[in-house]
């Protein structure tokens, strides 16, 4: 399968990483290398086999319903480039 | 459990300028899960919390966080599953919903794609007494909810808080059964209801603890029954999606909007775009949500952060063994153990406190007597000082109690509508309230019979125009009233008074 141009170009954008327009083709072409990869791996014949979810046999383990975390409202804003009266500044989003 | 016999309502019909249209619409309701901790994490999800008070590590995405599941919201999920009948998925798994959006911390939602927890379900919506609808439910899935952004505290800044932020909310997905606005919001009413007798949601949609998107078409008659035949939705028009609603009115008037917008694009030669709309309640109108040029695509993949998430059928018939009586079934016990009209069983049974306070008082009472009075006089009472049953001042043992002086004769129920008042205004024990302020009825036909006596003594010129009219009794029996306060047994006076004026 191949990855042409505009496609890696809006990847890029939904992925919100800034790619410069010289790059796109170098993009482009190894995310199709990596495509092709996947298509070689799908012939491969996995009738009956069950996914493999996890190499170790364990569940999904589970937290008790108990508030244990939060209240740290400093240190979950610390890194904010902006905040004001507890809350997250940020550049205006509405549309 | 006894099934009330039940007939479809009609399907809402828009008349166009070229033809008839009905209305089809599906909805997703957001129902928050009634936990104290958040889906993924240990921070609270107390509403109304200083803003980014309530945020973990995990919420906050920093990096190298892992999430754990929080036990009580799956079982919340399995007993709403069992709630609406619905079969309950022992394997399912997580997925992201990657999108961008200040008030996502993680760049993706954690939620349930591609196999959800619980299965196909049904919900009988009541539209008035034998006339319901019953509404396949498709599935619900566990997912988080995100953060809040607050756009109109400064003029070019959005202000975000992550107490939301992964928040166990269950979608719950109905297939396109729901056929007009009423019935959209008779829907939620009726969801509402399970999930509080279920109490795995509170449902106050003033907090967004409940939120629906409205998915709405619309289409010629008899598309839609081609479309139940044969499960083809090709035979429906082209779907808007209505975001984020959460007030029944603003519902029913979107869709009412949504639907005429749509006719008249139709009508017009032209196409509904598939698209996500949102209603401005000031200007009642939908607009276009998302910008066009970038369609939302949201790479949907397996969350490799979390197992699947597996869980045991002994597990799931232990929780279906605690589901409590749900509201079709107690409404149709209502009706035939109380003998009471499908309408007053569905008011008592609306919500689950009003239910147990009303068993309470008919508990070995006259349960028609007991729902007449919780209705009219406390229901009357409450929503007259904005009360909720919770906080009636009135408990069901002190309501109880009325009614047993009643049925005892000891007061007239015109006294026990005054003891309810005093009884609301200043609490108390109603027996020994009669006793204290002598509101006993007398029935003592004795010093009934010296009451009309001084009457008719005091007053002969009245004696004698009655003579002639015997209507006039009323007057006689209202002084012997006004005299005795009210306590006189009416019937005896009424007796006394007719044998006095004739002798």
């Amino acid at each position: 399968m191949s990855i042409d141009k505009e496609t890696a170009r809006r990847a890029a954008y939904l992925a919100r990483i800034e790619v410069k327009d010289e790059d796109l083709d170098a993009l482009a072409g190894e995310l199709s290398g990596i495509l092709d990869f996947m298509e070689q791996l799908s012939e491969v014949d996995v009738e009956g086999v069950e996914p493999l979810t996890s190499v170790t046999p364990m569940n999904l383990p589970m937290r008790k319903d108990e508030v244990t975390d939060g209240y740290q409202q400093d240190k979950i804003l610390a890194n904010a480039p902006d905040a004001r009266e507890g809350f997250f500044a940020v550049p205006k989003v509405v549309e | 459990m006894l099934d009330l016999a039940y007939t479809e309502p009609k399907p809402k019909v828009i008349s166009g300028a070229k033809g008839d249209w009905e209305l089809v619409i599906g909805m997703e309701v957001h129902a928050q899960v009634a936990s104290k901790a958040k889906l993924f994490s240990g921070a609270s999800t107390e509403f109304g919390a200083e803003p980014n008070s309530n945020v973990s590590f995990v919420d906050a995405a920093m990096p190298g966080m892992l999430p754990v599941i929080n036990e009580f919201c799956v079982e919340q999920a399995v007993r709403t599953g069992l709630g609406i009948k619905a079969a309950i998925n022992l394997y399912s798994a997580f997925d992201r919903k990657n999108y961008f959006y200040p008030d996502l911390p993680q760049g993706y939602q954690i939620s349930q794609l591609y196999h959800p927890i619980v299965g196909e379900g049904e919900i009988l919506v009541d539209m008035e007494p034998g006339v319901a609808r019953n509404v396949r439910v498709e599935r619900i899935h566990l997912e988080q909810d995100a953060g809040k952004s607050v756009h109109d505290m400064d003029p070019n800044m959005s202000f975000v808080d992550l107490n939301r932020t992964g928040v166990a909310l269950m979608e719950i997905v109905s297939m396109p059964d729901i056929r007009g606005p009423e019935e959209a919001a008779a829907y939620l009413t009726k969801m509402r209801q399970i999930l509080r007798y279920l109490g795995t949601c509170d449902g106050n949609m003033q907090n967004g603890n409940m939120r629906a998107d409205v998915n709405v078409s619309v289409c010629p008659a008899g598309q839609y029954e081609k479309y139940r035949e044969t499960g083809d939705f090709s035979h429906l028009g082209t779907r808007c999606e209505l975001k984020n609603m959460n007030s029944m009115r603003f519902i029913q008037a979107a869709i009412d909007y949504e639907a005429r917008r749509q006719i008249a694009i139709l009508e017009d030669g032209g196409t509904i775009d598939q698209e996500t709309r949102l209603y401005d309640a000031d200007k009642n109108e939908t607009r276009s949500m998302r910008s066009k040029e970038e369609a939302q695509d949201y790479r949907y993949f397996p969350c490799p952060d979390l197992l699947p998430l597996v869980i045991e059928q002994s597990w799931v018939d232990e929780i279906k063994a605690s589901l409590p009586e749900l509201p079709d079934a107690k409404k149709a016990r209502f009706v035939t153990e109380f003998g009471m009209t499908e309408y007053d069983a569905s008011v008592l049974t609306a919500d689950v406190r009003d239910a147990a306070y009303f068993e309470e008082v008919a508990q070995g009472r006259d349960g028609k007597q007991a729902a007449n009075w919780v209705i009219n006089e406390l229901f009357g009472r409450l929503n007259k000082a904005e009360l909720t049953i919770k906080d009636s001042p009135i408990s069901a043992d002190q309501l109880g109690g009325i009614l047993d002086l009643i049925a005892k004769d000891e007061i007239s129920g015109k006294i026990g509508k005054d003891l309810f008042e005093i009884v609301w205004n200043e609490g108390g024990d109603p027996a020994k309230i009669v006793e204290e302020r002598g509101m006993k009825q007398v029935t003592d036909t004795g010093a009934i019979e010296t009451a009309v006596d001084q009457i008719i003594a005091d007053n002969p010129a009245q004696v004698e125009k009655a003579k002639q009219n015997p209507k006039l009794a009323g007057w006689f029996v209202g002084q012997v009233m006004k005299a005795t306060g009210g306590k006189a047994n009416p019937k005896a006076v009424n007796e006394i008074v007719a044998k006095k004026l004739q002798d």
